[in-house]
């Protein structure tokens, strides 16, 4: 589903990335861990097409389609989604006005048919419902006034109205307090655990990995992958550190 | 009545219009008297249209009296030249409430100039103006608060915010404060920015075409302006005519 060849990227003339290749097939959920620095958010800002963040070299495709040549809102049209480790805020729009527009725009692209308002309404209720959001928070504007936890179940929310096939969740565990993360994990599980969809999570730590069970882990040092495996590296990883294995 | 002489950038209030414009169409119509009687309230909603060389030019003259309220809420929009004023006189205890939003675009001059005397104690006023510009568009906020020496436990407000578009546009917020009163609250803020680029991304991230993202950000800019609008079908039928204008410079 979506294939990184040799990606070399720049941000402000400084190589971030440096020959980063992935592989990942429909079904499956893969673990980008690495130490602070390592590259981990730029590979997502370069995968979702953030201005600033320069391609240098290298591809990177989605279902075959070349992400790199297309706007931030194709890709999002494409089937990519990126959980943000800082959500915006945004005053004054909706929370439930932007995503229905977002939403909608989505399916215009692809030749589906807009939802109606009763429509939307019922998804994004099914949704907030399923990960602990209240629906009044939905109706406000997007992420003002949200706690940290609230910002990342919001993420999830809109992941799951949107329904994406390719999910980039970059640091979507950290700042949650333990039951947040088994709501959020479960989310991950229910929206994105499906043989036609695929999953990057991008993390520090372990604890995301017991609730959302990778099939690959792979070290990200120096904005290049290092080291990949199966589940079992993410607890090599916690239990050695990063230096060992990064090294 | 002798007709004004024609106004000239030498004088503060003018210094920022099209003064060609101006001479096109003056004299202009003495101001439009608005009495507001003790106690009452009144709302008036401005929304000049004119064509592209069209020239607006519109003066209030306000009087609220005791206890009395009344507010403006203004989408100055057309015209080579649309230019608001008004001239409010607060009585004891009484409110004057603005909310404006200007979007222009092309070599646009769109203005909105206020004074506001507080010439009695306990009377407040609050103004909001947003400005959206793109191309070569002028905007300007001339905003005066005088309190005069009796007018104490005057609270004035004024919130002046503009987003300029392309680096060619230009936006003036000048509030200008005359104070003889000693227990007096006089807040003013003025910023000119651009569209926050975090935001940007993050919608389009979520699928928003560009230029769709930048209306749903610029509308809920301008809607700043409106939120003490009470009702709501007016406040909706403004918001409409603000997000047709911005489209259109997107």
């Amino acid at each position: 589903m979506l294939q990184i060849n040799n990606l070399h990227a720049e941000v402000d003339g400084k190589p971030i990335l440096k020959g980063l290749s992935l592989s990942i097939n429909a079904g499956e959920v893969h673990a980008i861990m690495g130490p602070n620095g390592a590259g981990k958010s730029t590979l997502s800002y370069v995968l979702a097409g953030r201005p600033g963040y320069e391609v240098t070299e290298g591809t990177a495709t989605l279902d075959g389609q070349d992400l790199l040549a297309l706007d931030p809102h194709e890709r999002a049209a494409a089937g990519l989604f990126l959980g943000f480790q800082y959500p915006v805020e945004i005053p004054g729009v909706s929370n439930l006005q932007f995503l229905r527009t977002a939403l909608n725009a989505q399916r215009k692209s692809r030749g589906e048919a807009e939802l109606s308002g009763a429509e939307f309404l019922k998804v994004a209720r099914a949704q907030a419902q399923a990960l602990g959001l209240d629906m009044e928070m939905l109706k406000r504007p997007v992420n003002v006034g949200f706690s940290g936890g609230e910002k990342k179940r919001n993420e999830m929310v809109q992941m799951g109205i949107i329904d994406p096939k390719m999910a980039i969740l970059d640091e979507t565990d950290s700042g949650l307090d333990i039951d947040a993360l088994r709501v959020i994990g479960d989310g991950i599980n229910r929206i994105m655990r499906k043989d036609d969809k695929a999953v990057l999570l991008i993390t520090h730590y372990q604890r995301l990995l017991d609730y959302v069970r990778p099939d690959f882990v792979h070290v990200l040092a120096n904005g290049r992958i290092v080291r990949s495996g199966g589940p079992e590296l993410a607890l090599e990883l916690e239990r050695e550190g990063y230096g060992a294995i990064a090294a | 009545m002798t007709a004004l002489a024609l106004p000239t950038a030498r004088q503060e209030a003018w210094r920022y219009s099209d003064l060609e414009a101006v001479a096109a169409v003056w004299p202009v119509p003495p101001a439009e008297r608005i009495n507001v009687a003790a106690g009452e309230s009144a709302v008036r909603i401005v929304a000049p249209q004119a064509g592209a060389d069209g020239v607006v030019i519109a003066d209030y003259a306000v009087d609220i009296a005791a206890g009395g309220t009344c507010a403006f809420f203004i989408l100055n929009i057309a015209g080579r030249l649309g230019r608001i004023a008004i001239d409010v006189t607060l009585h004891d205890g009484a409110h004057f409430e603005l909310g404006g939003a200007i979007v222009g675009g092309a070599g646009q001059t769109l203005e909105i100039v206020t004074t506001v005397n507080h010439v009695e104690p306990n009377a407040t006023s609050n103004q909001v103006v947003r400005s959206v510009l793109a191309g070569t568009a002028t905007s300007s906020f001339l905003g005066k608060v005088a309190v005069a020496r009796d007018a104490q436990k005057t609270d004035a407000s004024q919130s002046v915010k503009a987003m300029l578009l392309d680096r060619t546009a230009t936006a003036n917020a000048k509030p200008e404060l005359e104070i003889f009163a000693d227990d007096v609250k006089c807040a003013h803020g003025a910023t000119v920015g651009e569209l926050d680029r975090q935001a940007l991304f993050y919608l389009e991230s979520r699928g928003l075409p560009p230029a769709e993202a930048k209306a749903l950000l610029l509308q809920a800019f301008v809607a700043g302006a409106f939120v003490a609008l009470e009702d709501d079908g007016a406040r909706a039928d403004l918001e409409a005519k603000a997000l047709a204008a911005l489209e259109a410079l997107l």
